[in-house]
Parts: C-alpha cells; sequence; structure tokens
C-alpha cells in the first residue's frame, strides 16, 4: 500500500503543504490581503512589504496564513515564493493558473483552491497602493 | 506505523468469514434456483445464512431480506412502504404518506426521503437533533400524524456515533399504534451498531432493521433488511423472483454465506464483552485528547455514544489538512469537512447538530476496531499534537 491521500496531490504541492514558504506575518506590512473561500468557506492573509529601488517598485518580502485543505496551504506559500523580488508591473502575469501550472497542477475539485491566492494577491497590492495614495 | 482508524468507513474481512465464503467462489459456485446438485448447494448455504442472520437479530428466517448492501436495504425499508401505502387509504383520501425521520440520517435514508418529497411520493419530517446530536421519543411522537406511515431513525450515527434510544421510540411507538387506525412502522438504520450494541428487534421494537456487511467483517456488496412478518413491503427491484419476491436478481451467494458467518461470529459473544476493549480505549483516546491538546471539542454526546467512535472539533483548523497529515505518518481517520467531500458541502451530520460550517471544517473522526491496540493510539495523539499545532500555526485563525 505505496499510496495514500498524498498520492492525490503532485510532488510540488506536498513539498509546499509539509514545509510552506514564507509563513506568517509581518510587522507593518505595506499591504494586506484577507479573503475567504465562497465554495468551502476557507480563508487566506496575505501580508506584502513593498520597497522601492531605481524607480520600481517591488515586493521585499510575503507572508501568508491560511485555514484551508492541502491545496490552499500548498498555492498560498507557492504565491509568496513567485511573488518576492518581482517588481509590481510583474506581477499582473500571476494568476490562479500560473500558480497551479508551478504546483504540477491541482485535481479538478481543488482548482478553486488556488483562486484563494490570486485574489489575496490583488487585494493586497490594492491595499498598498490605497496606502501610498493617502 | 500504520494506523487504520477509520473502521465505520469499512473493515476487513474476518478470518472464519474468509474461510466459510470461499468454497462459493471456487466448487459451489451453483445459481440457487438451479434445481440440480450445484443449485441446491448453493441454495442450502443460503438459507443456512439467513437463519444465521436471524438467530442474531433474534428474528424468524423468513423475515430477512438479502441486498446489495446497507442503501438497498434503507432504499428497500423507505420506498417499499411507502409505495405500499401510496397505493392504498392515503391515494383514496387524497393525502400522501407521511414519513418521519431525522436529519442526521445517512445519506441512503436522507437522499431517499428528499426523493420521494420531491416527486410528490410522500411528506416528510426531518427531525433536528439536540445540541448532543440525539432525537428524542418526545420529538418522534409530536411530529406524528394520522397519515404517518414510517419513522426511521439511525441507531448509531455514522458520523458522530450518537446511539439513539431507538427501544424507547419504538416502545412509543406501539403504544400509539394501539390508537390508531393506520400503523406506523419503525426502521432503524442499524448498519454502525450491529457490532457493539444490543440488535435484538424484539428489545428493540423496531419493525424494520438494515444491517450491511463489510461493517462487520464480511466483504462489500451485501446487507440486509429484517422486516416483521406484518410489515407491508413492496419490492423496488424487478426481475426475478428471488428472496420471497421481494428482491429481484440472482443471490450474491458468498456474500450472503460471509454475512451469515460474520453474525454467527458476533452471537458468539455478549455485545457487551465484544464492546469492551474498544470502548476502554476510545475513552483513553477521547480522554487524553481532550486534555493534551487546546481547543478541542467532542462532536456528538458522550454518554449515548459508540463505543469505537472518537470524533474531535480541533478550532481554526482545516480537516483535509489534518487527513492529509495524518495519512503522512501512516494514520487513516475521516472528516467532516467540506474540502474533502467531492460537493464541498460541511457534513449535514454536524451541520444539523451544531449549526457551525467552520466546526464542520475542523472535525475528524476516529474509528476504532477490534484490531485497534493502545499503541496505536499512542501514537495516533502523539501525531496529532504535533500535527494540530503546525496547522494553527500556519491558520490565520485564533489567538496567537
Ligand atoms: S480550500 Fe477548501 S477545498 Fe481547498
Amino acid at each position: 500500500m505505496s499510496k495514500n491521500i498524498s498520492s492525490l496531490y503532485s510532488k510540488k504541492v506536498m513539498e509546499h503543504f509539509s514545509h510552506p514558504r514564507n509563513m506568517g506575518t509581518i510587522k507593518n506590512p505595506s499591504g494586506r490581503g484577507r479573503v475567504g473561500n465562497p465554495v468551502c468557506g476557507d480563508l487566506m492573509e496575505l501580508q506584502i512589504k513593498v520597497e522601492k529601488k531605481a524607480g520600481k517598485e517591488y515586493i521585499k518580502e510575503a507572508k501568508f496564513q491560511t485555514f484551508g485543505c492541502g491545496a490552499a496551504i500548498a498555492t498560498s506559500s507557492m504565491l509568496t515564493d513567485m511573488i518576492v523580488g518581482k517588481d509590481l508591473k510583474e506581477l499582473k502575469k500571476i494568476s490562479n493558473q500560473t500558480i497551479v501550472e508551478s504546483l504540477d497542477g491541482l485535481p479538478p475539485v481543488k482548482q478553486h483552491c488556488s483562486v484563494l491566492a490570486e485574489e489575496a494577491l490583488v487585494k493586497a497590492i490594492a491595499d498598498y497602493k490605497k496606502k501610498v495614495k493617502q | 506505523m500504520k494506523v487504520y482508524l477509520d473502521y465505520s468507513a469499512t473493515s476487513p474481512v474476518k478470518n472464519e468469514v474468509k474461510k466459510a465464503l470461499l468454497p462459493f467462489l471456487e466448487n459451489n459456485f451453483g445459481n440457487p434456483s438451479s434445481i440440480h446438485s450445484w443449485g441446491q448447494v448453493a441454495r442450502t448455504a443460503v438459507e443456512k445464512a439467513r437463519t444465521q442472520v436471524a438467530e442474531f437479530l433474534n428474528s424468524k428466517p423468513e423475515e430477512i431480506i438479502f441486498t446489495s448492501g446497507g442503501t438497498e436495504a434503507d432504499n428497500l425499508a423507505v420506498r417499499g412502504i411507502s409505495n405500499w401505502s401510496a397505493k392504498g387509504k392515503f391515494q383514496i383520501s387524497n393525502s400522501k404518506p407521511h414519513i418521519i425521520t431525522s436529519a442526521i440520517e445517512h445519506y441512503a435514508i436522507l437522499r431517499t426521503c428528499e426523493y420521494l418529497e420531491k416527486n410528490n411520493l410522500a411528506e416528510i419530517t426531518y427531525l433536528k437533533p439536540n445540541k448532543e446530536g440525539l432525537i428524542t421519543k418526545e420529538q418522534v411522537k409530536k411530529a406524528v400524524k394520522k397519515n404517518t406511515v414510517l419513522a426511521s431513525v439511525i441507531y448509531v450515527n455514522n458520523e458522530i456515533g450518537v446511539i439513539q434510544p431507538i427501544r424507547e421510540i419504538g416502545k412509543m411507538i406501539e403504544k400509539e399504534n394501539e390508537k390508531r387506525e393506520n400503523k406506523i412502522y419503525f426502521h432503524t438504520d442499524a448498519v454502525q451498531a450491529a457490532e457493539y450494541l444490543p440488535m435484538n428487534v424484539d428489545f428493540l421494537h423496531v419493525d424494520l432493521l438494515t444491517i450491511s456487511g463489510h461493517k462487520i467483517g464480511a466483504p462489500k456488496g451485501i446487507g440486509a433488511l429484517y422486516f416483521r412478518k406484518d410489515v407491508p413491503l413492496r419490492k423496488i427491484i424487478f426481475g426475478g423472483e428471488q428472496e420471497m419476491n421481494l428482491r429481484a436478481g440472482t443471490e450474491n451467494v458468498a456474500g450472503i454465506v460471509a454475512l451469515g458467518k460474520a453474525t454467527e461470529v458476533l452471537r458468539d459473544k455478549k455485545y457487551e464483552i465484544r464492546a469492551e476493549k474498544t470502548l476502554k480505549l476510545r475513552d483513553y483516546f477521547i480522554d487524553r485528547v481532550l486534555k493534551e491538546i487546546s481547543e478541542v471539542e467532542l462532536n456528538g454526546s458522550r454518554q449515548s455514544r459508540s463505543p469505537n467512535n472518537a470524533n474531535f472539533y480541533f478550532k481554526y483548523v482545516e480537516g483535509e489538512s489534518i487527513l492529509l497529515s495524518l495519512d503522512l505518518v501512516g494514520i487513516a481517520a475521516s472528516s467532516g469537512s467540506a474540502c474533502t467531500s467531492l460537493s464541498l458541502k460541511p457534513s449535514h451530520v454536524l451541520m444539523a447538530t451544531y449549526n457551525n460550517a467552520e466546526r464542520s471544517h475542523g472535525s475528524i473522526r476516529f474509528t476504532l476496531g477490534e484490531k485497534t491496540t493502545k499503541e496505536e493510539i499512542d501514537y495516533t495523539i502523539t501525531n496529532l499534537k504535533t500535527i494540530i499545532k503546525r496547522l494553527r500555526e500556519i491558520s490565520p485563525l485564533g489567538v496567537k
């Protein structure tokens, strides 16, 4: 019996689930996005620290906290991995699809979990922009 | 270490049962409806099994129908009676037959009732459990109407393990029936009760009762419905005239033999003795988890609870991620979380009992079996502590 629940998920998903990157919170974050998943009722909070360098704004730090299934935790972790070091313009290219692809896919019932990560990112950036304007 | 704590999902086939059934896959392969010797060997085996099941339930052999499992037996009980009554007096008096059931039934009952309701074939009352997950006889009594033909209440709930007061409800219905023109029949789904609780149908005062093979050491694909002689059951599967013309289809001989044997094995010991070891382990498990992990609650009544069921609500964490983590260390359990179900809906049992989606989210069911050891429970607790702590660190909920 080598099969188990974890074989529902790709190796990468299990990797991120077992050893999530950038978990936790940031002191005085530049932006935060807290979103709930209307499908199953899960929750994710993303916090980002934005810094300006050579006229560009880029993500210096990203942290997440997630209450959800294995796929939700893995996509949150992957998202933070993908955005750190990127400038805000580049972030437009990140969608739930690109996150899922970087994780080598998710089972069909679990596709919706990745939407949480995308929405959290959009919300965190909007929050940052709002704060900058003030 | 590999620890299986999902016995309510299914159990391994017991050795003596396997030995009894194997010849019926090999030399004794006959069809019980054939008149030659192959057929007669199979026929004799089927009837012997019927007697074994009947003895286990303290009924008569002709009151046992073999089915493809618990789900079919439940379907037969509910639709078999509503079919009869819809053709009878209720059609004339222009009212539908009324069925009383609970909101925490197995889907085999619930979905069948919903089907009848949607198609205007019956009127259904779904009783809500109290905060312990219990249905009371008073609730059932209050729900009784003139056109009530059936009450169906699950004996042991498959998720939270709550034991319902079947005997009390049965006695109350018997009393009601004395003053009624049309009788109310009483059914219980006893699939999760057979291993550890009294199964004497006279003691329980039930008219119909469902059992399933694979929860008691027989294979999947076999079950039985007990129905008291005077129950006006109508068939729901059409074809040949097997099973006293109440269930068409060539008998699953090996499965039937296995179910007969499994009930005989259970009958060897009194149920209190069968339950003793499991009950002790369960209490040890529950006590330790409640004491050693913070913000945990037990789902379902502590007192009126199946000896093999422990179902916990771990606050601030989600069930699928717990199951996944348990699986990584070789422990099998199950969850009421929306994220573990294909429909992405939280458990209807937990929702009906607690009306709290978050509670369903963080609930895990452990069900013990005859082979469960103290070492396995210790190993599970040790791992559970680490897993819950880690997932709570990841979670945005709760105090940090
Ligand atoms: S977040 Fe609920 S199913 Fe993935």
